[in-house]
């Protein structure tokens, strides 16, 4: 091996040197833009954070910003979308790998996730605006954002369950038509608690993207921030933690508050992305006993 | 038997009907940014549309050239592609190829956090570390500019750039690489030379997705770039396809919102083909 070093020349020897080089360089400075993105935040945010901050909404009164009201919206909103959005995404996952046989079918389907996943949130925010706020009359509510929201991370959920379903091995299906159990009931008992992995990673996935939503909401959700139960709360006006934060800097010049709630969207950031760590790595280890 | 089957037809339709409805979904948007945007186009007329390089929407005379928009989507879309692609394809070399198991887990957790930061996150931080900071380092009297748009689109499109990468470099056969090494090349040489070309369709397809993501990032964008319609300027304030569309949308009635609906679609028509491009290099890197 010695000798084959030898040989190599100088020149290439520092070209080499200087692409690994690089490439260290370059993950390094990606490392270090993250690093300098959390300590900023944090440091900015937490000691703007209070009791008083996040347990009272906002009073003119008292001239007091609490952001209880934003917490509950992004709460509402996270429900809303998933228990719209789990079902829908779920189904069309089913029918891609147990039902549709016409190949073009199945193009077209698949074409038109990866088309949404690919559309801009304000584009989003804009159609949601249209069809829900005015088509349907819904105003400006918490309910046409959520629903924006689940056209939204549809292809996510529908791309997690089709993978784990192909995970599901074959001869679990072919055995229980075996036993004479009818498609329905196979799907029921055998293919979706096998697919119950992809489920909650594209749980995991889609409440990681609610939480960072803001383009989609402004027009659709507002940005009203009055304390409301949940189904109350579905039908008014409200403003998630996201669209307040950018209310907050944009529009009001509070950047102590703005600081604030980045570092709480920071946090969920790092909890999401770490449970989405651990429920991949748990699902790996179960899939191979 | 009979009510058996007609029950499974039952389950059969509605999955069907679950299994269309990202169609339907993709229907209903391209359906409402048609109808709605088409209207102000007719009116103002397709190339004073798309080539006036005035935007007055609120003036006693109104104009609504949306080339200033355009341009500046393109142009901040480069910039950002510039600036991010190197860096994130040498991080992606160094992830799939080069780094030990160890940093690799830890460098991929950054990486899918920083995907993860909300966009508002990312702009504020461009509001109050970047525009200050660019107007010191160039003496301008405000930071708020295309500049600094530029350099947050770079950060924002580099998880997808990096992610993507990644997944094209690793899908290489062993044996290409594997015969390299075998003629004496040494593994740095083989990654560059051989890994990267084998992936090449791959990597164009991360390039792809950076595009479409830069293009239609608002939030971030709309904090940093100052707001103003003007033609793009490295240093000046502007505003994107994005912005324009999100700047106006709530004070605006009229012939000024229908015209906001046709930016909409020119930006919708922009990620379409962004999208077929995107769709031809993942079939290509596939085969």
């Amino acid at each position: 091996m010695k000798s084959v070093n030898a040989q190599i020349n100088a020149k290439r020897k520092l070209k080499i040197a200087l692409l690994r080089a690089l490439c260290g360089i370059s993950a390094a400075f990606t490392c270090a833009l993250v690093l300098f993105l959390l300590v900023y935040i944090l440091a900015k945010g937490i000691p703007n954070l209070s009791w008083g901050l996040l347990t009272t909404e906002p009073s003119y009164l008292s001239g007091t910003i609490g952001i209880l009201p934003d917490i509950l919206n992004t709460v509402y909103m996270i429900v809303a979308t998933l228990v719209f959005v789990l079902p829908l995404g779920v189904g069309a996952a089913v029918y891609l790998t147990e039902y549709a046989q016409n190949r073009r079918v199945v193009a077209v389907i698949e074409y038109a996730a990866e088309t949404l996943s690919g559309i801009p949130s304000i584009i989003y925010g804009l159609v949601g605006m249209l069809f829900f706020c005015q088509f349907l009359n819904m105003q400006t509510s918490l309910l046409a954002g959520a629903l924006t929201l689940v056209i939204m991370n549809l292809p996510t959920v529908m791309r997690t369950t089709q993978e784990s379903l192909k995970t599901v091995p074959q001869s679990y299906r072919e055995g229980a038509f075996g036993l004479g159990a009818g498609k329905w009931r196979v799907i029921r008992t055998v293919v979706l608690p096998g697919c119950i992995d992809g489920v909650i990673t594209g749980c995991i996935l889609s409440v990681g993207r609610i939480l960072g939503e803001s383009a989609a909401l402004l027009f659709t959700a507002g940005f009203a921030h009055a304390l409301n139960g949940f189904f109350e709360g579905l039908e008014s006006a409200g403003a998630t933690l996201t669209v307040s934060l950018y209310v907050y800097a944009k529009e009001q010049g509070e950047f102590g508050v703005a600081f604030a709630i980045a570092a709480i969207l920071m946090i969920l950031t790092l909890l999401v992305n770490l449970l989405a760590m651990l429920a991949g790595r748990w699902f790996k280890g179960r899939q191979k006993p | 038997m009979k009510k058996q089957t007609a029950f499974e037809n039952l389950i059969h339709g509605i999955f069907l009907v679950l299994g269309l409805i990202t169609v339907g979904c993709v229907l209903l948007i391209t359906l409402y940014l048609v109808v709605a945007g088409i209207p102000a186009i007719r009116k103002i007329g397709l190339r004073d549309f798309l080539f006036n390089p005035k935007w007055a929407s609120t003036a006693s005379e109104p104009s609504y050239g949306i080339l200033p928009f355009i341009l500046t989507s393109v142009y901040g879309t480069a910039g950002a592609i510039l600036i991010g692609v190197p860096i994130g394809f040498l991080t992606s070399v160094y992830l799939a190829k080069l780094a030990p198991a160890k940093i690799r887990t830890a460098v991929s957790g950054a990486v899918s956090l920083l995907a993860g930061i909300p966009s508002v996150v990312y702009g504020l931080v461009g509001m109050m570390v970047l525009v200050p900071g660019i107007r010191g380092l160039f003496h301008i009297p405000d930071g708020a500019s295309l500049f600094a748009a530029i350099i947050v689109l770079a950060i924002m499109i580099l998880p997808s750039i990096i992610n993507v990468s990644i997944t094209a470099l690793e899908a290489v056969p062993k044996e290409y690489e594997d015969a390299s090494l075998a003629l004496g090349a040494t593994p740095v040489e083989t990654y560059f030379k051989v890994s990267v070309p084998a992936a090449k369709s791959g990597i164009a397809a991360a390039v792809v997705l950076g595009v479409g993501r830069a293009i239609g990032e608002a939030m971030a964008v709309m904090m940093v770039s100052g707001n103003a319609p003007n033609l793009p300027e490295l240093f000046g304030s502007v505003r994107f396809l994005t912005t324009a569309v999100a700047s106006e949308m709530s004070y605006s009635g009229g012939l000024q919102r229908q015209a906001l609906f046709s930016i909409a679609l020119v930006l919708f028509l922009f990620i379409m083909l962004i999208n077929a491009a995107l769709n031809f290099f993942l079939k290509r890197s596939k085969e």
